[in-house]
C-alpha cells in the first residue's frame, strides 16, 4: 500500500511554487481552440428564435418563407402551437445553415403568432408578489438559547423570547437590504459544435462538466454514455452555468444526425443573457439585538426574492451569514417571476447571504460610532465555517494591508474633498471547496515520456497547470516531461467544476496515480541499484537511494527497464472517503476602500485587499489571480450589473454587452491579494479557492459606501441613482 | 452573433441593429460595385442584399483572397474562411472589444466592420504576434497571468499592443485610462495591468 502525502513546505520542486499556466501563450496569441472556434468540414451554423415575450403562448409557427431561404438547410421546432412559455428568449425554433448571414437571415422569416399572457417580474415588493399568487414558502428556522418546557407552545414561546431578548439588548437596529439578480454571462456563450462518426457522437461542447454531460446526450438521444465523446480543452467562461448538454446541445446533435453534417449552434449575446444562466435576487428586512460590547444576541430576519419562473431564491440555511448569533429566527419566501430559471453562480447563496447580514453588522457599528473592525472582530466568537482564529489573522493582515486604522472614520464623520467623501467597509466569508471524485491514469513510457489522462476541465482557474505540477513534482522531473490531457469524457472520470472541488479532486488523484507509478518503477529498478524499492526516490529527473544519491539511475535509464510496455495506473479519489490530501472549510476576510460623489452618486473603488485561506496552495500565481478574478467579479455585482426587466412585457432590456454593465480595466482601483497559508492550514491538504473570494465584496463595498456617506444605501449594485435616492431619503440632498 | 434581424412578432419592433446592419451592407454592397438585386424587402424596411464576390487582400502579410457575402462580416470572414479564431465573437457591436483586430494599422472591432470593405486592405490578426517568436505582450501576459478562462485575451492582447506601440511609456494611470474598450469577464485587469507596465519598464522581452 502506497502512504499517500504532501512533502514539506521546503522539499517541493513545483507544488507550492508560482508556475506560468501552461497553455499561457495558446490562449494569448489566439490559437487555443474553444468550442466556438472548432471549424469543421462542411459544418452547418445553426441560430435559434428566442420569444419575444416575459409570457405567452405560441398560437402558430409558419416555416414556409424561411426554409425558401437560400442556404438554410434544416428547420428544427424546439416548442410546438400551444405551448405556454414563461420567459423571454426561450428558443423557438432553431435554423441550421450554411452560413450565419443565412441562418439569420432564415430565423428572420419564421413567423410565430403569440397569445401575450400576464407578467409579472417585481422581485423586490414581496407584498405585490403576494397579491400576484407569485409566493412559495421558502423555509426557515429559529433557534433560541433558552429551550421550551413541554407544555409551552413553541412558535409563542420563540416569539415571547425573541420579544425579550430584544428587549434586554443594549442596541436594536433595524434595516433592509438587497442584492439584485445577476446573469453568469460568459464571455463564451452555451453551445457545441458537433459531428457524428460511426454512430458516436463527436460533441466539443462548452462545459465545466466534461465526464459528467456525455450521460447528458446520451440520456436524451437513447445512447449509452460510451456513444459520446464530449471534448472541451477550452471554456470561455462557465461560473456555475455550463453543467449540462442544455436542450440546445441535444438539438445540434439532432440536427446533425438529420442533416449529415456537423452543426455548429452557439447561443447569441442576448440569449446567453436570458437563458445561460443568472443568481437569484435577495431582498431581507433585518432585525438585530447586541450586547453594549456590539455582540449580536439576537437575528430576526424575513428575505425573499426569485429564482426564476420555477420560484427559488437564497436559501435561509446560510442567513445570518458566517457570524451567527446564539439566538435568531430567520424565514424565506420565493417568489416566482418571468425570467429564465437561476443556475448555480460561484458560490450560490453566499454573495446574497453576505450582502443581506453583514451590512447589518456594519449598521450596528454605524449606530454605535464604532469602528466596524472591532464590531466584526468581537463578533467572531459565533463564526461558521473556518475557526474564528483563522478570521481574527486574516483581519489583521487585511488591516494592516488597508492600513485601516489609521484611514478609519465614524460613518459619514470622514473629511470631505468638494463633493467627494471616502470610506471604508470589510465582510469575511467561508466556502467548503471539499475535493470531488476524480479519476486519473498515469502512463511511464520506455523512452522516459509521462502522460497523465483525466476526464477534467480547465475553466481557466490553471487546472491543466496544477495536474501537471502535482506529476512532474511526485516523479522529480521538469514540467515539460509530462504531458497532461484533460477535457474529454473518454479519459477518467473527474467529477463537474462546481463548488471550488476541482483543485482538490485533481491533486488527489494526480498525486496518487504519480506515487502509486513512481512506487511500481521503483520496484523494476531496485534490483539494478541493489536496494531496496522502498529505499529510493525521485529527485531531479533521477531515481536514487535515499542518503547515496551516487547510486542513481537517470529516469530514461530508468524507464528503459519497463521493456515494451508502458507502466500504467489508474489512481482515484473518492469524496468523503478520508485522505491526508485535501480536505475542506476555508475563510477570507475582504476590505474595501472606496469613494463617493455625494453630487454625481458614482461610487469609485480605491483599494480592495482579500486575504484567503485555501489549505495547501498548489499553484500560488493562478490562486492569486483566481481571487483577484474574484474581487474583480464582487465590484461588478456591488457597483455595475444587474438583470434589468420590463414590468410591462417581461423583456429582459438590457441583454448586451453595450448595456449589461461591467467594470472596465479602469473601475476596478488597487487590487491586494494575500494568500494565507501558514502550516497549521497546509498541512490541512488541498482546498478549493474558486468561489469563496467572490462572496464577499457586496457587503464590503455596500459597508464601505455607508461609511463614506453615513447613510445606507441598501439595495446592490450601488448605482448611481441609488446612492443619490438614499442621499435624498436620508434628507442630505 | 449576427443576431441582426427580428421576427415580424418583436414587441420592439425592428431593432436598431437590424437597421444599421441592413443599411450597412447595402452601403458596402454599394461602394465596392457589385451587382446586386435587392430582394424580399422586409418588414419594417430591412433588405437582403444578395450577391457573392471575391475580394483580395492581406492577412498577417500573406496575399488572400475570400468570397464573401455583402452581408458577412470581417469577423465571419476571419473565423469561417481563414479558420483564424483568436478575434472572439462576444458583442456584436464591438463593445466588447474581444474581436479586435488591425486594419491598415488601426484597431477595429471585427464583428462591426463588413468583409467587402477590407478590399485591398492589409488584416492583422492575434495570431501574428504568435509563432516562434511571439510578440513580448504576448508574453507578459502569460508571465503576469492576465489572463483566465481566455476568451477575452486575444482581444485584449491586441489592445494592449496596439496601445504600448502609441504610449511606449505609458504610466500605470494612461494604462487604466486607455484599455477601457476590452471586457474579461474572469476579472484579469489586475493582471493585465501588470503585464502592459512591465512592458513599459522594459522587464519583458521577446
Amino acid at each position: 500500500m502506497v502512504e499517500y502525502y504532501w512533502p514539506q513546505r521546503e522539499e517541493t520542486t513545483l507544488i507550492g511554487k508560482p508556475v506560468d499556466r501552461l497553455d499561457g501563450l495558446e490562449k494569448a496569441t489566439g490559437t487555443a481552440k474553444y468550442t466556438y472556434d472548432v471549424n469543421l468540414k462542411d459544418q452547418l451554423i445553426a441560430k435559434a428564435l428566442g420569444c419575444p415575450h416575459g409570457h405567452c403562448r405560441i398560437k402558430s409557427i409558419d416555416t414556409a418563407a424561411a426554409e425558401a431561404t437560400p442556404g438554410v438547410v434544416h428547420i428544427e421546432l424546439l416548442r410546438e402551437p400551444g405551448s405556454e412559455i414563461e420567459w423571454e428568449g426561450e428558443l423557438i425554433a432553431v435554423v441550421a445553415a450554411d452560413s450565419e448571414g443565412a441562418a439569420v437571415e432564415g430565423r428572420s422569416k419564421i413567423d410565430v403568432q403569440y397569445e401575450t399572457l400576464e407578467v409579472f417580474t417585481n422581485d423586490e415588493d414581496l407584498e405585490a408578489a403576494k397579491e400576484a399568487g407569485r409566493t412559495t414558502r421558502g423555509g426557515g428556522k429559529a433557534e433560541t438559547q433558552r429551550e421550551p418546557g413541554e407544555e409551552d407552545d413553541e412558535d409563542e414561546f420563540i416569539e415571547d423570547e425573541i420579544k425579550r431578548l430584544f428587549g434586554e439588548a443594549a442596541h436594536v437596529i433595524e434595516g433592509y437590504y438587497g442584492i439584485d439578480a445577476i446573469t453568469h454571462c460568459c464571455l463564451e456563450p452555451h453551445g457545441s459544435t458537433v459531428h457524428w462518426d460511426n454512430g458516436r457522437l463527436i460533441a466539443y461542447l462548452s462545459t465545466q462538466n466534461v465526464s459528467g454531460t456525455d450521460d447528458g446526450f446520451a440520456r436524451d438521444l437513447n445512447l449509452t454514455a460510451d456513444d459520446v465523446d464530449v471534448i472541451c480543452e477550452y471554456i470561455g467562461g462557465g461560473f456555475g452555468s455550463k453543467f449540462a448538454a442544455d436542450y440546445w446541445g441535444i438539438a445540434a446533435a439532432r440536427i446533425s444526425k438529420q442533416t449529415g453534417r456537423p452543426v455548429k449552434f452557439m447561443l447569441d449575446r442576448d440569449q446567453e443573457l436570458k437563458l445561460g444562466g443568472n443568481r437569484p435576487s435577495g431582498y431581507i428586512k433585518v432585525k438585530l439585538g447586541a450586547d453594549e460590547n456590539g455582540v449580536v444576541q439576537i437575528w430576526d430576519s424575513e428575505h425573499w426574492g426569485t429564482g426564476g419562473a420555477n420560484g427559488g431564491g437564497v436559501s435561509h440555511g446560510v442567513i445570518p451569514y458566517v457570524l451567527s448569533p446564539p439566538n435568531y429566527r430567520r424565514l424565506a419566501t420565493n417568489i416566482k417571476v418571468n425570467a429564465a430559471q437561476a443556475r448555480a453562480w460561484r458560490a450560490p447563496n453566499h454573495p446574497q447571504a453576505c450582502a443581506m447580514s453583514q451590512t447589518a453588522y456594519d449598521d450596528l457599528a454605524a449606530q454605535m460610532g464604532a469602528d466596524s473592525y472591532d464590531i466584526f472582530m468581537r463578533n467572531l466568537g459565533s463564526a461558521q465555517g473556518a475557526k474564528p482564529e483563522v478570521y481574527a489573522e486574516e483581519m489583521k493582515i487585511a488591516a494592516r494591508l488597508m492600513d485601516w486604522k489609521a484611514k478609519w472614520h465614524a460613518h459619514g464623520k470622514g473629511p470631505r474633498d468638494g463633493s467627494v467623501v471616502e470610506g471604508l467597509g470589510m465582510a469575511l466569508h467561508t466556502w467548503g471547496g471539499t475535493a470531488n471524485n476524480s479519476s486519473c491514469q498515469l502512463k511511464i513510457y520506455p523512452d522516459g515520456s509521462v502522460q497523465s489522462f483525466c476526464g477534467t476541465q480547465d475553466l481557466g482557474t490553471g487546472t491543466r497547470t496544477v495536474c501537471a505540477q502535482v506529476v512532474a513534482d511526485t516523479l522529480g522531473l521538469s514540467l515539460d516531461q509530462v504531458q497532461v490531457n484533460i477535457g474529454r469524457s473518454t479519459y477518467p472520470n473527474s467529477g463537474a467544476s462546481g463548488g471550488s472541488t476541482t483543485v482538490g479532486g485533481v491533486s488527489e488523484s494526480h498525486r496518487r496515480a504519480a506515487q502509486d507509478a513512481l512506487m511500481k518503477l521503483f520496484d523494476q529498478v531496485a534490483g539494478a541499484l541493489e536496494a531496496d524499492a522502498g529505499d529510493l526516490e525521485a529527485v531531479d529527473g533521477r531515481i536514487r537511494i535515499k542518503g547515496s544519491p551516487e547510486s542513481s539511475l537517470s529516469w530514461k535509464e530508468a524507464c528503459s527497464r519497463l521493456g515494451l510496455k508502458p507502466l500504467e495506473v489508474t489512481a482515484s479519489y473518492q469524496r468523503g472517503s478520508g485522505s491526508p490530501l485535501s480536505s475542506s472549510g476555508v475563510g477570507g476576510v475582504q476590505m474595501a476602500h472606496v469613494t463617493v460623489d455625494t453630487e454625481t452618486g458614482v461610487v469609485k473603488m480605491r483599494k480592495f485587499v482579500a486575504v484567503q485561506d485555501m489549505g495547501l496552495i498548489v499553484n500560488p500565481k493562478t490562486a492569486k489571480s483566481q481571487i483577484y478574478g474574484a474581487a474583480i467579479m464582487g465590484i461588478a455585482y456591488a457597483l455595475f450589473e444587474q438583470r434589468k426587466l420590463d414590468p410591462a412585457t417581461g423583456a429582459f432590456v438590457n441583454a448586451e454587452m453595450a448595456d449589461y454593465k461591467l467594470p472596465r480595466l479602469g473601475d476596478t482601483g488597487q487590487i491586494i491579494v494575500e494568500l494565507y497559508e501558514p502550516d497549521s492550514e497546509r498541512e490541512r491538504g488541498v482546498i478549493g479557492l474558486g468561489e469563496p473570494p467572490v462572496i464577499s465584496p457586496g457587503a464590503a463595498i455596500s459597508n464601505a459606501v455607508c461609511n463614506a456617506l453615513g447613510v445606507r444605501v441598501p439595495v446592490l449594485p450601488l448605482t448611481p441613482k441609488r446612492v443619490l435616492d438614499a442621499l435624498q431619503q436620508a434628507g442630505r440632498v | 452573433m449576427t443576431d441582426s434581424i427580428h421576427n415580424s412578432d418583436t414587441h420592439s419592433g425592428v431593432s436598431r441593429r437590424a437597421f444599421l446592419k441592413g443599411s450597412g451592407a447595402a452601403a458596402a454592397a454599394t461602394a465596392v460595385g457589385t451587382s446586386t438585386a435587392p430582394l424580399a424587402a422586409q418588414e419594417g424596411g430591412t433588405e437582403v442584399v444578395r450577391g457573392e464576390k471575391t475580394i483580395s487582400l492581406t492577412v498577417n502579410g500573406q496575399n488572400r483572397q475570400a468570397t464573401v457575402e455583402p452581408r458577412t462580416t470581417l469577423l465571419e470572414m476571419l473565423r469561417y474562411q481563414f479558420d483564424l479564431t483568436g478575434a472572439k465573437p462576444v458583442s456584436l457591436d464591438g463593445s466588447s472589444g474581444a474581436s479586435t483586430v488591425w486594419v491598415d494599422g488601426k484597431t477595429v472591432a471585427a464583428s462591426t466592420m463588413l468583409a467587402l470593405q477590407c478590399e485591398g486592405k492589409a488584416i492583422r490578426t492575434v495570431e501574428s504576434l504568435g509563432g516562434d517568436q511571439p510578440d513580448p505582450v504576448a508574453q507578459a501576459f502569460v508571465k503576469h497571468d492576465a489572463e483566465q478562462c481566455g476568451f477575452c485575451t486575444p482581444g485584449f492582447v491586441v489592445a494592449v499592443r496596439a496601445f504600448l506601440d502609441k504610449h511606449p511609456n505609458a504610466s500605470e494611470e494612461e494604462i487604466r485610462q486607455g484599455l477601457n474598450g476590452n471586457i474579461c469577464r474572469c476579472g484579469t485587469y489586475a493582471n493585465i495591468i501588470d503585464a502592459a507596465m512591465s512592458i513599459v519598464k522594459g522587464e519583458s522581452h521577446g
